[in-house]
């Protein structure tokens, strides 16, 4: 009962005419943004970070409500590259042109454009009444989080993208140090005295704003990835859309009723791990939906289901990564990370004694999860013409002007030109990283949480008179670490029962 | 690929030990009374990644992983030019933001971009460099009151701030 009262308090502060303009602005924004090709909901969130401060000050509670508007927006955006282009408009958005291409090179592309913002919307429907159910308990057990327990969650979030990333485990470790190295940039938490200052340049006494790594890695890195791989021509797909045949559409969707429902659930608790999130959630519900399916054969030549269930576990990916944020002050997505760095710049302490000191803005973020949703489909159908429109600016142009947003954007926050260098900087090496298979997540992850995993560690080895048994003596940090090591070792387990496998098929055949 | 694998490995492995040294201008070790010292924290991870680099490279000798198997370029050479171009007229624009400041050096570079790699028509190039600083002036300088950088240029702002200020 607690829950529907503070939810309703939410929804009074989001139904004020400013807040309700902010959710709809940033759904249309992000739906823009999310369209195009190689920009995510993270590159929009890290580019349009520093011009919300205004925002901020003018009505409080508005620049998270705003970014997340634009969160869902991009999610929702995501598919309509996929398959009107081919190009998965972000990485979220890959399982989306497996079937969604191939409906528009059918001409079916308004049928795939509609499912996939239907599908968009349960997943965010049945995510977000998730989230209300979840977040204030969990919140309440955080709360009595110490040091060691803070410090045994963010080494299982690092841990995740060890064990579940999927990339390279060297290249994923050497991220999550560079990261935390970075946080380390300034003065000493605890001394004062300054700490790796390069060449005395006065711009590294403030820090390595997260800000400064994350517009260099998601806008300019991102941007010279695109210019390259964009290279080759790309074949605009066709779409008639009618109020008709968008009708129709939408009550077609009750064939993929199930696999939307199933992508949702999938996709939510999917997201809540830092190194899983929307884009394994939503190729493991494409999996799953082929695997349940009846026919699946039809799968990847054009098949509705195989739009609508990755669709709806990218968005429901979405709000499950905010769960952690909000709760335990852990990011559960790259997007979520630059969302909690937000956060503190605006003075709000990320973590569970949010939902006791800062209701309003909880609820009100929550509440705003919902109007948001709405919005986006809504929105989305009506811009389906103007989306596809915008699909059709040249790169030439698109690319200058996200260059000149990031060079301002990275300016703006500490108005110091040596941030602009050192994000040039951090661009091009993460565009010359990446090509080599590097991940870039766990840094920016890292140089979020650093700070605090800093501080924490520091404080239970001081409780501990330097032994680090505190972590595994206490009753929640001690799982925690147990889990944690068991991911890291996860890597070495799956190798070794790779090489039994293959040498016990060597000894069958001979 | 291959090569460039390996050059990259070399060149994080000597920022790591570079980060090492750096790191331990601080105590490294456990102080009585105070706790791990300053330099602790980067030193340890930095060794974390010094080791890291070693790992690269032993799976580079034993031609382990796709990146290390791979006889592709790491950058051809279209590539090579519009990574050149890219970076390096964002790095030129950047650079001139310290003397003309961002109102000349922004609609130069998009100029630039906009009609000399993009071959867009003069119009729009136009447009483009001319609307942009305007957006740009009344966002950051009016609504958010953020000085944006103006090198030699700043006494031409003076009777537009006595206007909007």
């Amino acid at each position: 009962m607690e829950i529907i009262n503070l939810l309703a308090d939410g929804f009074l502060i989001v139904f004020q005419p400013l807040y309700l303009a902010i959710i709809i602005g940033g759904v249309t924004l992000g739906l823009f943004i999310g369209a195009m090709p190689g920009l995510g909901s993270v590159n929009g969130v890290a580019i349009l970070l520093p011009m919300t401060f205004l925002m901020e000050e003018q009505a409080p509670g508005s620049a998270i409500i705003f970014l997340a508007a634009i969160y869902y927006g991009a999610m929702y955006g995501g598919a309509i590259s996929s398959i009107m282009l081919g190009i998965p408009g972000a990485s979220t958005a890959v399982a989306t042109t497996f079937d969604g291409r191939p409906l528009a090179l059918k001409g079916l592309a308004d049928q795939a454009l509609v499912a996939a913002a239907t599908a968009s919307f349960i997943g965010g429907t049945i995510s977000v009444l998730l989230f209300t159910g979840f977040a204030p308990p969990l919140a309440k057990v955080a709360l009595s989080f110490g040091a060691p327990e803070e410090f045994a969650l963010m080494m299982l979030a690092f841990a995740t993208f060890i064990g579940l990333g999927g990339d390279d485990i060297s290249k994923t470790f050497f991220s999550i140090f560079i990261g935390l190295v970075l946080s380390a940039v300034g003065l000493d938490i605890i001394s004062g005295q300054p700490r790796l200052i390069f060449f005395d340049i006065p711009g590294f006494f403030h820090g390595v704003n997260f800000l400064v790594l994350a517009i260099g890695i998601y806008g300019i890195g991102e941007m010279l990835w695109t210019i390259e791989s964009s290279r080759g021509d790309v074949q605009l797909s066709k779409a008639t859309v009618s109020v008709r045949r968008i009708i129709d559409n939408i009550v077609r969707m009750k064939e993929t009723t199930k696999a939307m429902v199933m992508g949702s659930f999938l996709g939510y608790f999917v997201g809540i791990l830092p190194a899983a999130g929307a884009t394994p959630g939503s190729l493991m519900a494409y999996g799953v939906a082929k695997t349940m399916s009846k026919d699946p054969d039809s799968f990847g030549k054009g098949n509705l289901i195989g739009v609508a269930a990755p669709e709806a576990a990218n968005n429901a990916a979405s709000t499950g990564s905010m769960l952690p944020m909000l709760t335990l002050g852990i990011p559960g997505s790259p997007t979520t990370a630059i969302l909690l760095g937000g956060m503190v710049i605006w003075g709000l302490e990320p973590g569970p004694r949010l939902f006791i000191e800062e209701k309003e803005f909880v609820w009100g973020l929550i509440a705003s999860l919902y109007a948001a949703n709405l919005f986006a489909l809504l929105v989305n159908i009506a811009f389906i013409p103007a989306l596809i429109w915008v699909l059709r600016t040249p790169f030439t142009i698109l690319a200058p002007s996200i260059f000149v947003l990031c060079v301002i954007g990275g300016y703006a926050p500490t108005q110091d030109m040596h941030d602009v260098w050192l994000m040039l900087l951090f661009g091009v090496v993460a565009y010359l990283l990446r090509k080599l298979d590097y991940p870039m997540a766990p840094a920016v992850l890292a140089i979020v949480l650093g700070p605090l995993a800093e501080a924490s560690l520091r404080q239970s080895l001081i409780i501990n008179h330097g032994s680090p048994m505190i972590f595994f003596e206490r009753p929640i940090s001690g799982p925690l670490i147990g889990i944690a090591i068991l991911l890291f070792f996860m890597p070495l387990f799956k190798a070794l029962k790779s090489r039994l496998t293959s040498s016990r098929a060597a000894q069958e055949r001979s | 690929m291959r090569r460039a694998e390996l050059v990259m490995a070399l060149i994080l492995a000597l920022c790591s030990i570079s980060l090492m040294v750096k790191s331990a201008e601080l105590p490294i070790g456990w102080i009585p009374g105070e706790g791990p010292g300053g330099g602790a924290f980067p030193f340890w991870l930095s060794t974390g990644m010094l080791i890291c680099c070693v790992w690269i490279i032993i799976n580079w000798v034993r031609k382990l992983g796709p990146v290390a198997t791979s006889t592709a370029a790491y950058m051809d050479k279209e590539a090579l030019i519009l990574f050149v171009l890219a970076a390096g007229s964002l790095t030129v624009m950047i650079g001139l933001i310290h003397v003309v400041g961002v109102y000349v050096s922004v609609p130069l570079f998009l100029v630039f971009y906009v009609r000399f790699v993009g071959r867009h028509s003069w119009p729009l190039t136009g447009g483009l460099a001319v609307v942009t600083p305007i957006v740009a002036f009344f966002f950051f300088e009016i609504a958010l009151r953020i000085t944006l950088p103006k090198g030699k240029t700043e006494p031409l702002f003076y009777p537009l701030y006595d206007i909007f200020l």
